[in-house]
């Protein structure tokens, strides 16, 4: 078995490229790999298309590649939480492709299990909708999305093998599955780094073949975006 | 007086029966759990991955890892579940979610709705509002039925971009109840001290009176 153990983010993300294409996970600030976005910031890589459901914040998640300017392009749902985005979307320096969630979760999964696309009644006479092929089923309408793959994949875990089988933790899990199945290679960061062997494979979520390169993560910030509580 | 938010959650909380899977949207829509008595068996469903949803926890319970699609720290309820976005928008899509409420900047009286975009102005993105539209088998629409200059936001046809076609079947704005039928915006009831003429002139879309249309009442 090829050893894909990496001694850190640095290190796991060799090979991203100007130009690349990167997949990467998490929902808001919840289950994003912090560790690998610091370690794209600081290896400089621009031109680069990010596929993430959202866009960080100003100073944290994908925010931080936005502020350094190394972001090309971004395929998101949502990305209101992110006024440097505002910023650079409206002043032309950032392509912006918007996709509904739903959407976007299925075109990686479908990326990733070789299925190039699929029908969808999502956005139909939407402005989603336009150019796309439309066919009827059943008498209602549903348009054709495209599956999308990346040269990068990065993903956060809760827990990993070295064989990279990984588990995810409550809704930290969110787009990280469908993204570790989708990249041409695959980096996983994990909290606890555990031996081959000692996860129950009932409980895996990401089966270890999607994985190329997986390492311990640290210094974990886990930011809230709204901290919202009861009295009880 | 037109409703209250709390009034406008309170009365889409009516509409929510005993068994379903309900998933509630950001804003107005997020404070309809308030009101679902505990009497009814209902299962909430956040798009990030949880069916299940719980209150907002007390303060040493908050966890990083466990947020609805609002981003807001929440809790699980016995018989939650969690899984991947994929498979939340597989719920979704395939009509298993009884009911989504959501919010709008327009309906028109086909039942169109506009939710994500001001051109020019608000880049924030659709989110899960298409896929929701899309696929549950119940939307109900919360909003305000004018704008800040008296505008109808219950239009003829929407002016802002689409976030889905003929999916709406009703609306509780803060000045009532209105279905959305074949023939346009139909008033079920009004709000307390409005009457049904009130609503009808503060309506763009084509609208018509139930014959047994009355005054909401609040407890």
């Amino acid at each position: 078995m090829s050893n894909k153990v990496y001694a850190d983010a640095k290190a796991a993300i060799a090979g991203v490229k100007d130009g690349m294409t990167l997949l990467v996970g998490g929902f808001g600030l919840c289950g994003i790999p912090e560790n690998c976005i610091t370690a794209l910031r600081d290896s400089g890589a621009k031109n680069l298309t990010c596929v993430s459901n959202n866009a960080g914040v100003d100073d944290f998640g994908l925010g931080l590649l936005l502020q350094t300017r190394q972001i090309k392009k971004m395929l998101s749902s949502y990305v209101g939480e992110n006024a440097i985005f505002e910023k650079q979307f409206m002043s032309g320096e950032l392509d912006l492709e918007f996709c509904p969630q739903g959407t976007l979760s299925e075109r990686l999964r479908a990326g990733g299990a070789g299925i190039p696309g699929f029908y969808t009644p999502t956005g139909v006479g939407t402005k989603i909708a336009e150019g796309k092929e439309v066919k009827v089923f059943d008498g209602r309408e549903y348009i054709l999305e495209l599956a999308i793959t990346g040269d990068f994949a990065f993903v956060k875990a809760w827990k990993g093998d070295k064989f990279g089988n990984l588990i995810f933790r409550k809704t930290a899990r969110n787009f990280n599955p469908m993204i570790a199945t989708a990249g041409k290679i695959t980096v996983a960061e994990v909290e606890e780094l555990v031996e081959t062997g000692t996860l129950d494979p009932d409980q895996i979520h990401t089966p270890g073949v999607y994985v190329q390169r997986i390492f311990q993560g640290k210094d974990y910030q886990k930011r809230i975006e709204q901290r919202t509580v009861s009295k009880g | 007086m037109p409703l209250t938010r709390e009034q406008i959650a309170q009365r889409i909380a009516a509409e929510v029966q005993d068994g379903y899977t309900v998933n509630l949207g950001i804003g107005i829509p997020t404070l309809v759990a308030n009101y679902i008595p505990t009497t009814k068996s209902v299962m909430l469903q956040s798009e990030n991955g949880l069916l299940g949803m719980g209150p907002f926890p007390t303060d040493d319970n908050v966890d990083a890892d466990l947020i609805n699609a609002g981003k807001q720290t929440i809790t699980t309820m016995p018989g939650a579940s969690f899984f991947s976005s994929a498979d939340s928008f597989a719920m979704i899509r395939g009509g298993h979610v009884d009911l989504t409420v959501l919010g709008a900047m327009e309906v028109d009286e086909v039942g169109s709705i506009a939710n994500w975009m001001v051109p020019g102005k608000m880049i924030k993105g659709m989110g899960g509002a298409m896929d929701l539209v899309a696929g549950a088998k119940n939307v109900i629409v919360a909003m305000q039925h004018t704008d800040k200059e008296g505008n109808s936001k219950l239009r003829i046809k929407c002016t802002l971009p689409l976030t889905g076609v003929k999916c709406i079947k009703k609306i509780v704005s803060d000045f009532g109840v209105i279905e959305i039928t074949d023939k346009g915006f139909v008033l079920l009831e009004y709000a307390p001290d409005m009457t049904a003429e009130q609503v009808v002139k503060a309506t763009e879309g084509k609208i018509t009176i139930h014959p047994e249309c009355k005054a909401m009442v609040f407890a």
